[in-house]
């Protein structure tokens, strides 16, 4: 699918059914990748730095953290919910992890410390999901209150320092190298932690299209009461998406901090508009049902890119929200425009 | 339909138990005349986005304004930049005090028609049109700012309404009780009350009613972003600069008093004046936590725990189970 096309799509009289549009209707990130392949190419003839491997990599590693977070916040509004928690869990996980290890065991092997925060995380997850499970009101209240819960008991009880000198441990995984070459005298660097990213959208593809939680988990957002009436229990369902999007919220927390060689408890916290942002322009809707994981990283990448390229063509970063936020409703807009036509 | 006389009640005792408690453990100093007048002060800008918020969730199928304090931020930069550049807060005050307010109003009305244009003529779903239109209104703010406070000053009358009393009163509480009561009675009085209720009830048997669902959806959201505007005035007035980022957390504590008040997030329900007494209610918490000494990030948590509490009040009809007679459930 290319650009070209999608054009030729849109210039098409509208009253035939066109194959092209029914592709987008019946696979909206079509949509996604278009824009995505215009934007690139719109900025690498404007500004061709774009194309370097530096700047390639950068996005790659900008869009671990950002991903694991979208993969987790799809699969919740996959089953018609939303989480606005999930950078307070990431916080509250990666700091008080880095503390713990830091104080009582700096050696700890890193598989240790990942399952440990993928665990952690999965923990508050569930605390989200018992809270919309048994108080029946939309999960974005509930999770609007457990985000200011979780990240109050960070700061007021835990700590507000930053913790600059990591455990080595930890910091040694940040720096461990993946892909390594030489580009115009500076080495770069693809991590090897960006491997997670794939992982895990593997592990979340194979979970919805080939497990019966996948099919349950469409069935909830498709329409709640029948999938009850079918059989699928609301409570086992509820409590296990917001346990893994929990768990990915935990492990993008401690990559982050590995990443950034630091654990800063302000972080990440304010960043959900955005991960959101990413997965509706990813063709998940809102109300819940529908959605790829493909979709979820394409639009990841759209958000990723929208971000680092306004400077490089000369529009000044303070820009960046009005972009993303025009973005957003225009795929909001135009989703259901296509729906009208079905 | 549940009456809900019991929720008015308990808000009231709520708020004389935390105006004795806060006396008795300050030894009469939170009940002076200042430490009142303060909090009264303090009160509107988030009261007027908490109505705002209320009204959304009044219109039902999921409807929620988040936008509200990006609109509030976005209207008191926007008038600031553009009457500033025609008027001098300083040689001009009335007329720039004057044209300021009228500037946010209209910014704030306009944002809100926005949103309810939206919500109603394309059909998006309010959580994501409010979300994204957030985005925007805060980048717009930052845009026109380039990212700075913006100066305001004090002109006479701006600073007056900031700062100024009435009988012993903040000027800026008058204006609040003022306003709310006018929303109250556009509720209770009007056509548009009724059916904004009953769209939030039932919204297809609204719409086999032949309710005007477009227009009662923009003036819901006009109206939502018209307070937006009233609150970016009030925070102009009395911080002095208005700046893009006021307010983070007021999203939350707008959402919070809705849900203290009572009204239901799945639309059909909410009353003006329990939002009012939940706004009192909370700002005297507040206080209090500030006369005990306690950090803002003890509020945060303090505020999540209590949002998931009323929740939970909600849901297991608390309220109902202490007051026998009178709010049991209907159906």
């Amino acid at each position: 699918m290319s650009a070209t096309h999608l054009h030729e799509s849109a210039a098409a009289p509208p009253a035939k059914p066109n194959p092209l549009l029914q592709l987008v209707r019946r696979r909206p990130e079509t949509i996604t990748l278009a824009l995505l392949v215009a934007i690139c190419v719109a900025v690498s003839i404007i500004n061709p730095a774009f194309l370097q491997p530096s700047s390639l990599v950068d996005i790659g590693r900008a869009s671990v953290v950002m991903g694991l977070f979208a993969l987790g916040v799809f699969i919740i509004l996959a089953a018609g919910g939303i989480d606005v928690s999930f950078t307070a869990i990431a916080a509250f996980t990666m700091y008080s992890m880095t503390l713990l290890v830091k104080n009582y065991w700096p050696d700890a092997p890193i598989a240790l410390v990942l399952v440990a925060a993928t665990a952690g995380g999965a923990l508050l997850g569930v605390v989200n999901g018992l809270l919309v499970h048994y108080l029946r009101v939309p999960s974005l209240i509930v999770t609007i209150g457990t985000q200011y819960l979780f990240r109050g008991i960070l700061l007021a009880f835990i700590g507000t320092v930053w913790i600059v000198s990591l455990p080595p441990t930890l910091g040694a995984f940040g720096r461990l190298p993946l892909v390594q070459f030489d580009s115009g005298g500076r080495t770069i660097t693809l991590p090897f932690y960006f491997l997670v990213l794939p992982a895990a959208a593997l592990v979340t593809w194979w979970m919805l299209n080939r497990t019966l939680m996948g099919r349950a988990i469409f069935a909830v957002g498709g329409n709640a009461n029948v999938a009850e009436r079918l059989g699928y229990s609301l409570r086992t369902i509820h409590i296990f998406m917001f346990a893994y999007a929990g768990a990915l919220a935990g492990l993008a927390g401690i990559i982050h901090t590995a990443a950034n060689r630091q654990a800063n408890p302000f972080d990440l916290v304010g960043t959900e508009i955005n991960v959101i942002a990413a997965v509706v322009l990813g063709g998940a809707r809102i109300t819940g049902g529908t959605g790829t994981v493909l979709g979820t990283l394409l639009g990841v990448l759209l958000v990723v890119v929208v971000n680092s390229v306004l400077v490089m063509v000369g529009i000044p970063s303070t820009w960046q929200r009005v972009v993303v936020g025009g973005f957003i409703l225009l795929a909001a807009a135009f989703f259901v425009f296509c729906q009208k036509k079905n | 339909m549940r009456t809900t006389g019991g929720q008015l009640v308990m808000l009231v005792v709520i708020n004389v138990a935390l105006l004795v408690f806060g006396a008795a453990i300050s030894g009469g100093a939170f009940l002076s005349p200042f430490n009142l007048q303060s909090m009264a002060g303090q009160l509107p800008e988030i009261g007027f986005l908490a109505i705002g918020v209320m009204l959304a969730m009044c219109a039902g199928n999921g409807g929620i304004d988040l936008s509200g304090i990006a609109l509030a931020n976005l209207s008191g930069v926007v008038s600031a930049v553009v009457i500033g550049s025609f008027l001098s807060s300083v040689d001009q005050q009335a007329a720039y005090s004057l044209a300021f307010i009228a500037g946010a109003l209209v910014v704030g009305v306009l944002g809100g028609v926005f949103n309810g244009l939206l919500i109603s003529r394309l059909n998006i779903t309010p959580i994501l049109c409010t979300l994204g239109t957030q985005m925007l209104f805060t980048g717009l703010a930052v845009v026109v700012s380039e990212g700075r406070a913006v100066a305001v000053g004090s002109p006479d009358l701006l600073s007056e309404i900031g700062n100024g009393l009435f009988l012993g009163v903040p000027i800026s509480f008058v204006i609040f009780i003022a306003v709310a009561g006018l929303v109250a009675a556009l509720l209770k009085f009007t056509p548009f009350g009724l059916w904004l209720m009953l769209m939030g009830t039932n919204p297809k048997a609204a719409m086999y009613a032949g309710f005007p669902r477009t227009k009662v959806l923009i003036a819901t959201y006009a109206t939502s972003g018209l307070l937006s505007g009233l609150a970016g005035v009030i925070i102009a007035a009395r911080n002095v600069n208005v700046k893009w980022d006021y307010g983070t957390s007021y999203l939350l504590i707008a959402i919070l008093i809705a849900v203290m008040a009572g009204v239901r997030p799945e639309g059909g329900y909410g009353r003006v004046v329990c939002v009012v007494l939940a706004a009192i209610a909370l700002q005297l918490m507040s206080s209090m936590l500030n006369f005990g000494g306690l950090s803002n990030f003890v509020r945060d948590f303090a505020w999540g725990a209590l949002l998931l509490t009323f929740l939970a009040v909600g849901r297991y009809n608390v309220v109902g189970l202490l007051t026998p007679n009178k709010s049991k459930k209907l159906v």
